[in-house]
Parts: C-alpha cells; sequence; structure tokens
C-alpha cells in the first residue's frame, strides 16, 4: 500500500493529473446514466407504473434473491440503453451542414465535463489537522470558471439548432439561447452575496467552492455553522429556480419541448449523438446540482453546526483520512443525488411554461429579485462589518 | 343568458406560484409510493367483466351434446363473412339427437376477419356460439387463424342450458305433439 503510494507521488505530476481526471470522468459517465435509468424509474413511480424490470442477463437471474431484485430496478435496462446508442446507425441527415452538425455534440460534452475540474466533491482532514479538498484544482476562480465553461454549453445547442437546418431544430436553438443567457444574470446575482460573506474585507478575495465550504462549517451556535439556504434563502431559490432554467429541465425545457418543436434542437439528431446531448444534459445537472449543495447546503458537512471534521471525530475516525475522504464524498453525492431527484420530482409536478412566460419570469421577476437580494444583502454585511 | 364570471384577483400565495408548487410536489410524492396501478400483463392477466365480447366460440350443452343446428344463420348475419358452415347430417352414434335435422360437418371462423361484433351470438336460436373471455391469439400464418371446429368446440367449453329445446321437443313428439 505504502510503496503503491510512494509510486504514485513519484509519478510525473501531468500523468498524476491526467489520472485523476479520467477517474472523474469515468465516474460522472456511469452516474449521468444511470440518472436517465433513475428518471425513467421515477418518472413511472410517479406515473403509478412499475418502470423498466425486464432486461437481465441469464447468469444474473441464476443469483437467487438479488438477481431478481436488480430485475425489478431496471438496473440492466442502463446497459442496454446504453448499448443500444453505441450500435444503431447514426444517420447524418442530407440538408444538414456536416461539419457543425457532428461539432455540436462534441462541443455538448467538453463544457458539462470540463466544469468537473474545478468543484470539489469531498474533503479529508490531512497529518496537520487541515481540511484538505478532494478537487481536481483548486483554482482560486473556482465557481467563476464553472459559470464561464458551462454557459459554453448553449453553443451547443445553438449550433445544433443551426446546423440541423430544418425549422423545428432551429426553433429549439433559438429558444435555447435567448432562454439560457437570461437567466444566467439572475443565477449570477444570486450567488454574489453569499461571496460577498464569505470574503470579508482585509482577507485576500476568493471565489473557491472550498472556500465557500469552509464558511459554512463553523461549530455549535455560530454563524458560520449555519448553510447558507437558512441565511440566504432567497438568494437560494433564485439560484435553484435559474439552475432549471440553466439545465433546460422542465418546467423550462424551452429548447426540447416535444409538444411543439417535436424535440427542438436534437431533432435531427440520432443515436450516440443524441445520447451525448443527453449525457451533457445530465452532467450539467450533476454540477449544477454539486454547485447549489457546496454554496447553499454545506457540502459534505452533515448537518447544519456539524462540520464534517467534528463528525469524523465523533464516528472516530480522526486520523483515517482514507475513510473521512470517502465519508465527505458519499454525503455530498448523497446530498447531490437529492437534488436530481428534485430535479425529477419538479418535473412531473409543474407543467411547461410557455414562452414568453419564461422570458417574462427570467426579466422582470427574477432578475428584479436578484438585484434586490444583492443590495439587501450588501448593506446587512456591511451593517454586520461596521459592528465588529 | 350571458352572465359574467368572477374572476377574484390573485391572492399573494397564488401569485408567488411557490405554495402552489409545494403542494403539488407533495401530490406527486404521495403518488411516488402509491401503489402501481399497471398490471404486468403476460405474467398477471386482467380480470374480464362480464358481457365482454371476446373470441366466437362453440358450446356444448351440459350433457357435452354439440348443440350448433347447421342453421347458417351465423353465417348469414356474419358482417364480415368471418364464418363457414358445411351442414350435414347428425352423426349415427348419437341417439338421442337424431331427430335433429342437421349438424356442421365443418365450422370456421376465420380470425383475421372476425370484427368481434357479437351479431352471431345475438342470432343463433341455439344459444351455441358465444362470444367468451379470451382475448388475445396470435398466429404464425393465416391458415392458423382461421378456428376450426374442433378448436372452437375447445375454446368454447360447456356452458349451462335453461331450455334443452330438442329434449323436449322429442318428449313431446313422442306423446303426439308435433310442436
Amino acid at each position: 500500500m505504502n510503496a503503491l503510494y510512494q509510486y504514485w507521488l513519484n509519478l510525473p505530476l501531468v500523468l498524476q493529473m491526467v489520472i485523476k481526471g479520467l477517474a472523474v470522468i469515468g465516474f460522472m459517465f456511469p452516474i449521468g446514466g444511470a440518472c436517465s435509468l433513475i428518471e425513467r424509474k421515477v418518472s413511472a413511480w410517479m406515473q403509478g407504473r412499475h418502470g423498466p424490470n425486464r432486461a437481465i442477463p441469464f447468469w444474473i437471474a441464476w443469483v437467487p434473491i438479488i438477481g431478481p431484485l436488480l430485475q425489478r430496478l431496471g438496473v440492466f435496462h442502463l446497459m442496454a440503453d446504453g448499448g443500444k446508442m453505441f450500435f444503431k446507425e447514426d444517420p447524418i441527415p442530407g440538408h444538414v451542414n456536416k461539419f457543425y452538425f457532428v461539432l455540436a455534440p462534441i462541443v455538448a460534452m467538453i463544457p458539462a465535463l470540463t466544469t468537473v475540474s474545478v468543484v470539489p466533491f469531498g474533503a479529508y482532514v490531512d497529518t496537520a489537522g487541515q481540511l484538505v479538498p478532494l478537487i481536481l484544482a483548486d483554482v482560486d476562480v473556482g465557481l467563476l470558471a464553472v459559470f464561464a465553461v458551462s454557459s459554453l454549453g448553449v453553443y451547443a445547442l445553438i449550433l445544433a439548432g443551426w446546423a440541423s437546418n430544418s425549422k423545428y431544430p432551429f426553433l429549439g436553438g433559438v429558444r435555447a439561447s435567448a432562454q439560457l443567457i437570461s437567466y444566467e444574470l439572475s443565477m449570477t446575482l444570486s450567488i454574489l452575496p453569499v461571496f460577498l460573506w464569505v470574503n470579508a474585507p482585509g482577507g485576500s478575495g476568493t471565489l473557491s467552492l472550498f472556500a465557500v465550504v469552509q464558511a459554512q462549517s463553523g461549530p455549535w451556535h455560530a454563524w458560520s455553522g449555519l448553510w447558507f439556504i437558512f441565511t440566504m434563502p432567497v438568494a437560494a431559490l433564485i439560484f435553484l429556480v435559474s439552475l432549471f432554467a440553466e439545465t433546460n429541465r422542465l418546467p423550462f425545457d424551452m429548447a426540447e419541448g416535444e409538444a411543439d418543436l417535436v424535440g427542438g434542437f436534437h431533432t435531427e439528431y440520432g443515436s450516440l449523438k443524441w445520447g451525448l446531448f443527453f449525457v451533457a444534459e445530465y452532467s450539467h445537472m450533476l454540477i449544477g446540482s454539486g454547485v447549489f449543495v457546496l454554496l447553499f447546503l454545506g457540502g459534505w458537512n452533515p448537518l447544519p453546526w456539524l462540520p464534517l471534521a467534528t463528525f469524523a471525530d465523533w464516528l472516530g475516525l480522526a486520523g483515517n483520512s482514507l475513510v473521512v475522504g470517502a465519508l465527505s464524498m458519499v454525503i455530498f453525492l448523497s446530498k447531490v443525488l437529492f437534488f436530481v431527484f428534485l430535479f425529477m420530482w419538479v418535473r412531473w409536478t409543474v407543467p411547461r411554461f410557455r414562452y414568453d412566460q419564461v422570458m417574462k419570469l427570467g426579466w422582470q421577476k427574477l432578475l428584479p429579485l436578484a438585484i434586490g437580494n444583492l443590495i439587501f444583502y450588501a448593506l446587512v454585511i456591511a451593517w454586520v462589518q461596521v459592528k465588529n | 343568458m350571458a352572465y359574467v364570471v368572477e374572476r377574484k384577483p390573485l391572492t399573494l400565495a397564488e401569485r408567488l406560484y411557490l405554495p402552489q408548487i409545494f403542494a403539488g410536489l407533495r401530490i406527486t410524492l404521495k403518488h411516488l409510493f402509491a401503489p402501481n396501478v399497471t398490471l404486468q400483463y403476460p405474467e398477471e392477466r386482467p380480470v374480464i367483466p362480464p358481457g365482454y365480447r371476446g373470441v366466437p366460440t362453440l358450446v356444448r350443452d351440459p350433457q357435452g351434446r354439440e348443440k350448433c343446428v347447421s342453421c347458417q344463420l351465423c353465417e348469414f348475419v356474419c358482417p364480415p363473412k368471418a364464418i363457414r358452415i358445411t351442414p350435414g347430417s347428425v352423426p349415427a352414434d348419437q341417439p338421442d339427437r337424431l331427430h335433429i335435422e342437421k349438424a356442421p360437418q365443418a365450422f370456421e371462423i376465420d380470425m383475421l376477419r372476425c370484427i368481434y361484433c357479437g351479431l352471431c351470438q345475438e342470432v343463433c336460436p341455439e344459444e351455441a356460439i358465444f362470444l367468451q373471455n379470451q382475448y388475445s391469439l396470435s398466429g404464425y400464418t393465416r391458415a392458423e387463424m382461421v378456428n376450426d371446429k374442433a378448436r372452437l368446440y375447445e375454446l368454447g367449453g360447456t356452458l349451462p342450458d335453461q331450455h334443452y329445446k330438442w329434449d323436449k321437443k322429442k318428449i313431446a313428439a313422442e306423446h303426439g305433439n308435433t310442436h
């Protein structure tokens, strides 16, 4: 074990990073796929159906209790669905602009997988007693990088819409661009109070997501122990609503709108290219939920006022950084998965908005609310600073 | 008479829209844990309600005797001409039915033509043909989809009989009444 660790440390830094990155992507991809299965199952249960429960490899059917259980949960439909995507014929319609048509799904995937690098997904306590984030690149621009890169995702939809050279994808692309641009504003404005709070004057400024979680890891009864969702509920709400709009999920899935736009931007796509759009959408959902959890729900802290380090002490895991790291990831991931479930839950609750309602909500309601929220918290924070 | 529907201005809670969303979320969550309503079809079969019009079949009376007398009314009434009957005489090994004029030698219903209208059952004076509960049938060839007499009796089975029409006729004839 120790020899392995030494070997790992002696690897060139670039190689270490590439391996870490591949590991994270290799983790994201199946989770993205699993989300599509969870989506089918949750949708089915909410509609009083059983959902996919047929596929099973014969050699798993031999396992007595676990086999049928896995079959009932539809786990193997995940592989059937994914496998189908790979083996299907991949037609390119004759009337499309081939270069951009092929480029669009790739452009969809790149920002979706790039943003992972600055999102911490866990933390551990090192030998010096310091909390160290599990993150690919702990950079100070943190959240700014997430926003900058993830908003590139809209280009994929616009490209797909334009390159398809047909009416419905075009309309979908136009809607996507208008919608994503309008909600980006209120999304960014809504999180400014959080960073105003985190960056106390005098200290060095940071937009790192790790710092935000640190600011929510206070002990019992301290202000810093409260998660930001309790101290800034309006900001959290605006961020959440914008998140639904940014990830193109119902009730804001204007870009797809299968009832009025056939399928929107992906009408002309099939097989793996189509699948890539959806893996990208689920990755955006995961990252978006992750950012929400980090900003407003205390990241890997199990409960308000109960930081991870204290929790690990209680469980008697203080020195064991490997287990603490795993524990923090489990806590963080379960919060994220709850949000993925929330996305599906809302999908079957709220009907799709009309396009003008989406625009109105974005520009006339959320944006003023976000600005008002920002001014309010700026004043409050200024007042708190003066008092101290 | 025209009347004006009073439209109350929305309350603050309604305009905020969030309480409505939370109420909706509660309902969908309830459905998430509610028992499923769909049937796992090939394993679970639906309960067929009485009066269901399934595949038309020929039935026997409680003594296991053939009821059809080959009158061919069903053949004539059948709108898509799915029924074909070849009339014949009653076999000699059925002494208590020898006073009946005819029996079907062959009876075929082409299930590719049948429209399940139930007119054959309606028209039958002998209560010999019934549309029963079978709703699913399939085959690999066209020939397979034609139900012959043996198959029709196999599908039909035995149904209770209230009249025993031909037994009464026989008794009446023995007592000198032709009717």
